[in-house]
């Protein structure tokens, strides 16, 4: 690419549909689309395999009747409904629980090597906010696993049945910015080869975000460096909303210090959770499951612990993860990446002392709100309008399935079922003749404005301090707590952080594996993304589910029973209805939510 | 040089710049509490962004930053610097044996394309059950110590034999999928895959020098793998000519 690119000259490759991102939820979709026979291609910004599902560590849940076979996916759809703190949509849900055997099986078939019971069947554990019964037949264990590696085992599975079935895959190609035609509907995307900075215009009938979450808006969070945001923020720009994003998990078990994720399944197997006097402070707040009551739930208790001085460790600011009472065989056989990980990054063998953690953001219920084909919509005079041409997938996506707060194996399950889904229904739309109008030279010249504008750069900021600079500010003003006076100071910072981020320095040119351009692209990315998470956060004036606000601290079903619409436009919030209408039981009213 | 300087010795290489590789040294403040190599370049970038490398998971898992780190090969997210600095100087360069594209960044499409090679996916054409294919656990803990790998390379480029035919030889890290796959119960295809891997070079390139073991940041066995496909496709010969009625 040159530092000023026109249109004329970028060269089109086209696609029937196109996917962004080659983690889980992509993948998912390729392979559904590539046995149809349509000209697909996902592009990743990373070799598939290094996408951020490969950490996913506990599993997949899922009422297959293993552990349990008088398990019922109703009952799944009613622990997800309530772990959702009543926001996540009930149509969503319920295709999800429902279709999620399916789904599994498939994976299954495709030679994903599910740790087994003594029968053969898929070895299942216990997590957090699984009942039996609807909530009266006491803890289940619904989380299918691969020892404590399932994405990595499902990540690869889904590579390896891409490569089977030929899928084409553009690796290390960057997406910079959607193309739309004059009709507002979506046509492609710019990006560029990471390796060569070729760069190209991917057109296409049918494209996906499936770009994952954007953890690395905060300080301290189990994500990747890779994620970054990068669909979520496309989107955004072009004009389309985000839904819920001031829902962003704190997973209450990250390794101090480093973040690295330590598996829900550590206390799925019997492990738990002790401040610095040794007391297992869980039996105080969630008097019923304990260590495995909603994330929310645990990870607010662990910050008051500390608050209240009974932290664990010189500066009293961790908390301790005790698993030595399990037994080195157990320990070995079903948590090995645990033992592995805690030793490299906490310096702790877990069978002999316990690991040091602290709540870590972890994952992003928001995100690009679809229906449960994965079609994005945008609202128009107060009715959801589908977005020709867009679609989104996973973490990227906001279905929703997860509401106010996600249960722990459900992100792999909403990846596989979704993909899938979205896969079947573009499939469909093509082969009916759906698709959408070609976009003017006009119309990609606009998207390659912010590119050229970055590659012309002859002074501005360098990207790593305002990277730093935006991820204190979540992190102090964003975070498990939150407060309306702060969250103000927090969004006046952004405005400063804004100017910064539209006018970063790119010193270096070259078109060869540039990472700096990678880099400076990703954190406009990031900001996009904190923007609408501040803006959201602030609005919301109660506390449910991973949103907790010390001003207001009650859930208030009157005025925030509802999807949070962010407009990027006008930067502004309006509310939408949740869906309570599943089409095969009745809904699930909201309830006072404990554990 | 005071004990509290750090040198670090980097391979550069940008082949819109240079016409050659070579290695420049950084002088950094030694960190107060030990950090992954991977922090360490984190901080060079900061002041010099030329640096290019890939990295993602930062914790072992995805297997993007293999490289070479002091003569060995390993993932820079998980190898502290305590662990490989000599006289407090820490040499980096790409991982051996593949075209480098830029500075630790190298071009693994052969790689990529072993891995292919050997069909790294379950064959099973029987109809599928409605639910799991039934595994049992002691089945299952065979694939234990071969499914785990994270295709970074470290094993693969500190082979010789793949340095030397890296087009024939499929190299440590697919064999050990090759065997993932044989040794798995709910594959029916062992007879082809065994057929595919029996030629001079595929397989027997491989002289056991275990240079594949101590390098694999995973602790896998790659050898052993290999071994074990030995023993297979002898078995597997002996086989054949009992059925043709050859002695």
């Amino acid at each position: 690419m040159n530092n000023s690119n026109l249109a004329k000259d970028i060269k089109t490759i086209e696609f029937d549909a196109l996917i962004i991102g080659g983690g889980g939820s992509g993948m998912r979709t390729s392979l559904e689309l590539a046995k149809s026979g349509l000209k697909t291609a996902v592009v990743s910004k990373v070799f598939p395999t290094r996408s951020h599902t490969v950490s996913a560590q506990g599993g997949i849940t899922c009422a297959i009747g293993s552990a349990d076979p008088d398990d019922d996916w109703r009952w799944h759809m009613y622990d997800t409904v309530k772990g959702a703190d009543f926001i996540g949509d009930q149509d969503a849900i319920e295709y999800l629980c429902s279709e999620g055997p399916k789904a599994v099986f498939e994976l299954e078939h495709m030679g994903l090597p599910f740790s087994r019971f003594e029968n053969g069947r898929i070895y299942q554990r216990p997590f957090g906010g699984q009942s039996k019964d609807y909530g009266k037949g006491g803890q289940a264990a619904r989380t299918c696993a691969a020892a404590d590696r399932t994405g990595h085992a499902l990540l690869h599975t889904l590579y390896q049945n891409n490569i089977k079935e030929g899928t084409n895959f553009l690796n290390e190609w960057f997406a910079v910015d959607i193309v739309k035609n004059s009709k507002n509907e979506v046509t492609g995307v710019i990006a560029f080869s990471i390796e060569y900075g070729e760069l190209a215009y991917l057109k296409s009938q049918a494209t996906v975000m499936a770009t994952g979450g954007a953890g690395r808006i905060y300080a301290s969070t189990t994500n990747a460096l890779i994620n970054t945001g990068d669909g979520l923020a496309m989107a955004l720009r072009a004009g389309f909303p985000a839904q819920d994003m001031e829902m962003w998990q704190f997973h209450p078990t990250g390794i101090y210090g480093a973040g690295s994720l330590v598996t829900e399944g550590c206390r799925g197997e019997g492990g738990y959770l002790v401040n610095k006097d040794g007391e297992r402070f869980m039996e105080r707040y969630a008097p019923n499951v304990k260590d495995l009551a909603g994330r929310d739930v645990v990870a607010r208790s662990m910050v008051l612990e500390i608050l209240e001085g009974r932290g664990c460790g010189e500066n009293k600011d961790h908390i301790f993860l005790k698993l030595d009472h399990l037994g080195a065989d157990v320990l070995n056989a079903k948590l090995p990446g645990i033992c592995e990980l805690s030793k490299t990054f906490a310096h702790v063998d877990p069978i002999y002392e316990p690991i040091p953690v602290v709540p870590t953001c972890h994952y992003m219920m928001g995100g690009t709100p679809t229906n449960i084909h994965g079609q994005a919509f945008n609202r128009v005079n107060n009715v959801d309008s589908i977005v020709p041409g867009l679609f989104a997938a996973g973490e990227a996506a906001c279905v929703s399935v997860h509401g106010a707060n996600r249960l722990g194996g459900n992100s792999l399950l909403d990846l596989v079922v979704f993909g899938r889904a979205t896969g079947m229904h573009i499939q469909q739309e093509l082969k009916s003749g759906g698709g959408v109008e070609s976009a003017t030279k006009d119309d990609i010249e606009a998207s390659l404005q912010r590119l050229n504008h970055l590659n012309e750069s002859s002074s501005g900021y360098e990207t790593a301090p305002v990277k730093k600079e935006l991820q204190e500010c979540m992190q102090n003003y964003f975070g498990v707590f939150r407060r309306g006076e702060f969250m103000e100071k927090g969004l006046k910072e952004l405005d400063e952080i804004r100017e910064k981020v539209n006018n970063l320095h790119l010193k270096d040119k070259s078109n060869a594996f540039n990472t700096s351009r990678v880099e400076a692209i990703e954190l406009q990315n990031l900001f996009e993304v904190a923007e609408a998470t501040a803006i959201a956060a602030f609005s919301r004036n109660e506390s449910r589910g991973a949103h907790a606000r010390d001003d207001f601290p009650e859930r208030d079903d009157d005025n925030w029973l509802c999807h949070s619409l962010y407009d990027p436009i006008s930067k502004t919030i309006s509310k939408r209805d949740v869906n309570f209408s599943p089409s095969q039981v009745e809904a699930f009213p909201p309830v006072v939510r404990t554990y | 040089m005071s004990s509290n300087t750090l040198e670090v010795s980097m391979y550069r290489y940008n082949p819109e710049q240079d016409k050659f590789p070579y290695m420049k040294k950084y002088s950094i403040e030694k960190p107060a509490r030990d950090i992954m190599v991977l922090d360490l370049l984190h901080l060079l970038k900061e002041s010099d962004d030329s640096i290019s490398y890939r990295r993602s998971c930062r914790e072992g898992v995805c297997g993007s930053d293999g490289m070479n780190i002091n003569g060995k090969n390993g993932l820079a997210c998980i190898t502290p610097i305590s662990s490989v600095i000599k006289k407090d100087k820490i040499e980096l360069r790409p991982l051996p044996g593949l075209p480098v594209i830029r500075d630790l960044v190298v071009d693994m499409t052969q790689f990529y394309a072993q891995y292919e090679k050997i069909k790294p996916f379950l064959q099973n054409d029987t109809t599928a059950p409605e639910q799991e294919r039934l595994q049992s656990p002691e089945d299952r803990a065979k694939l234990d110590g071969l499914y785990e790998c994270i295709l970074c390379a470290c094993c693969s480029t500190s082979c010789p034999s793949f340095w030397w035919n890296p087009d024939k030889f499929v190299g440590p890290a697919a064999l050990l999928q090759a065997y993932r796959f044989l040794a798995d119960t709910r594959d029916l295809e062992t007879q082809n895959r065994l057929e595919e891997l029996s030629d001079p070079f595929s397989v027997y390139r491989c002289h056991g020098i275990m240079n594949c073991v101590s390098a694999c940041p995973k602790s896998l066995n790659p050898n052993k793998a290999i071994g074990e496909i030995k023993s297979m496709l002898l078995s597997n010969k002996k086989q054949v000519i009992t059925s043709d009625g050859v002695r």
